[in-house]
C-alpha cells in the first residue's frame, strides 16, 4: 500500500466488524475464576505434596486404605476438581491466543472435553476407593 | 490490495479517513530479557502441570481398579525414566506456583515496576530451583526407602 489512504471496497461496515470482534462479556468472570482457583490450589497442592511424603513408594493396599479415608477423599476430590477447572481456564486462554480461524472452536471444545473427562475419572477413582474402604470395615 | 490479510490492518482515523494500522514488531525484534522467558515459562509449566495431573489421575484410577493395574502404575513410578517425569511435573508445579503467586501480587498492584520486576525474576528462578530440589530429593528418598522396606518384607515372608 502507498502512504495515501488505501481504497478498499468492503461491503461490511467498520461498526459491524467491530461488533463481531468485540468483548464477549465473560472476561471478568474468567479472570476471577482463574485467580480464585489458583489461590485455592495453594493449600490443596501443599496438602497433596505432604501426603506424597507419607505415601511415596507405597504398595496397593496402603494407597487404597489412604484414599478411602473421608478426609483424604474430600481433599483429593477438591484438589482434582479445582486442578482441572483451573487447567481448563488456563488452556482456554492459550487456545484463544494461538489457535485461529476454523480450528479455534473445535480446539476449545476439545480442551473442555479432555479436562472435564480427566477430572471425572479422578473423582470416580476416589469414589471407588471410598467404596472399597467401607466394604472392608 | 494484493494480500487479503491486509484487510485486517485497515482502520479509520478520527477524521474518518481509512488508514493502514501499524503492525506490532515480531518476537525476534526484541532484546532478550529474563522476564520474557519467565512469562512464557509460566504458560509452558501450566501445560506441563496439567499433563502431570493427568498422570496423577491415572495413578489414582489404577489404584481404584485393582492390584494388577496398580502394579503397572508402580512400574512407571518406580523406574528412573518415570521418576524423571515425576520430577519434571514437580518442578513445573513449583515454578507455576511461584509464577502464580507473582501474578497475584501484581494483580494487587504491587511489585509491578520495571526495577522490581527485574529484581524479582532471578529470585523466582532461585526459589523454584531450591524448592524443587529439596522436594524432589525428599520424595525420591522416601519412595526409595519404602521400596527397600517392602522388598525386605517380601523376602522375609
Amino acid at each position: 500500500m502507498t502512504d495515501s489512504a488505501p481504497h478498499i471496497e468492503v461491503m461490511r461496515s467498520q461498526l459491524s466488524r467491530a461488533r463481531g470482534l468485540g468483548a464477549g462479556g465473560s472476561g471478568t468472570g474468567h479472570w476471577w475464576a482463574e485467580r480464585v482457583t489458583a489461590a485455592s490450589l495453594l493449600p490443596l497442592s501443599t496438602w497433596f505434596i505432604i501426603q506424597m511424603f507419607r505415601l511415596g513408594g507405597a504398595d496397593h493396599a496402603e494407597v487404597v486404605k489412604w484414599g478411602g479415608k473421608p478426609v483424604n477423599a474430600t481433599m483429593l476430590t477438591a484438589l482434582i476438581i479445582t486442578t482441572f477447572y483451573h487447567a481448563q481456564l488456563g488452556l482456554q486462554v492459550i487456545v484463544d491466543d494461538y489457535v485461529h480461524g476454523k480450528a479455534h472452536l473445535p480446539t476449545r471444545i476439545l480442551v473442555k472435553l479432555v479436562t472435564s473427562l480427566l477430572g471425572l475419572l479422578g473423582v470416580f477413582a476416589v469414589i471407588k476407593l471410598v467404596a472399597a474402604g467401607s466394604r472392608r470395615s | 490490495m494484493q494480500d487479503i490479510r491486509k484487510a485486517l490492518y485497515v482502520g479509520t482515523r478520527s477524521d474518518g479517513r481509512l488508514i493502514q494500522r501499524p503492525m506490532s514488531p515480531h518476537l525476534q525484534i526484541y532484546r532478550y530479557r529474563l522476564s520474557m522467558v519467565l512469562s512464557i515459562s509460566n504458560r509452558l509449566t501450566g501445560v506441563a502441570a496439567t499433563g502431570g495431573a493427568a498422570l496423577g489421575v491415572f495413578w489414582l484410577a489404577a489404584a481404584a481398579k485393582g492390584p494388577k493395574a496398580f502394579a503397572t502404575a508402580r512400574k512407571v513410578t518406580g523406574n528412573p525414566a518415570g521418576q524423571l517425569l515425576l520430577v519434571g511435573w514437580l518442578a513445573s508445579v513449583v515454578y507455576h506456583t511461584v509464577g502464580g503467586i507473582r501474578h497475584l501480587i501484581w494483580d494487587s498492584g504491587k511489585r509491578y515496576d520495571k526495577e522490581e520486576l527485574n529484581k524479582d525474576g532471578p529470585v523466582a528462578v532461585g526459589v523454584t530451583a531450591g524448592v524443587s530440589t529439596v522436594l524432589a530429593a525428599g520424595l525420591l528418598g522416601v519412595a526409595a526407602k519404602r521400596a527397600r522396606a517392602l522388598a525386605k518384607a517380601g523376602k522375609a515372608s
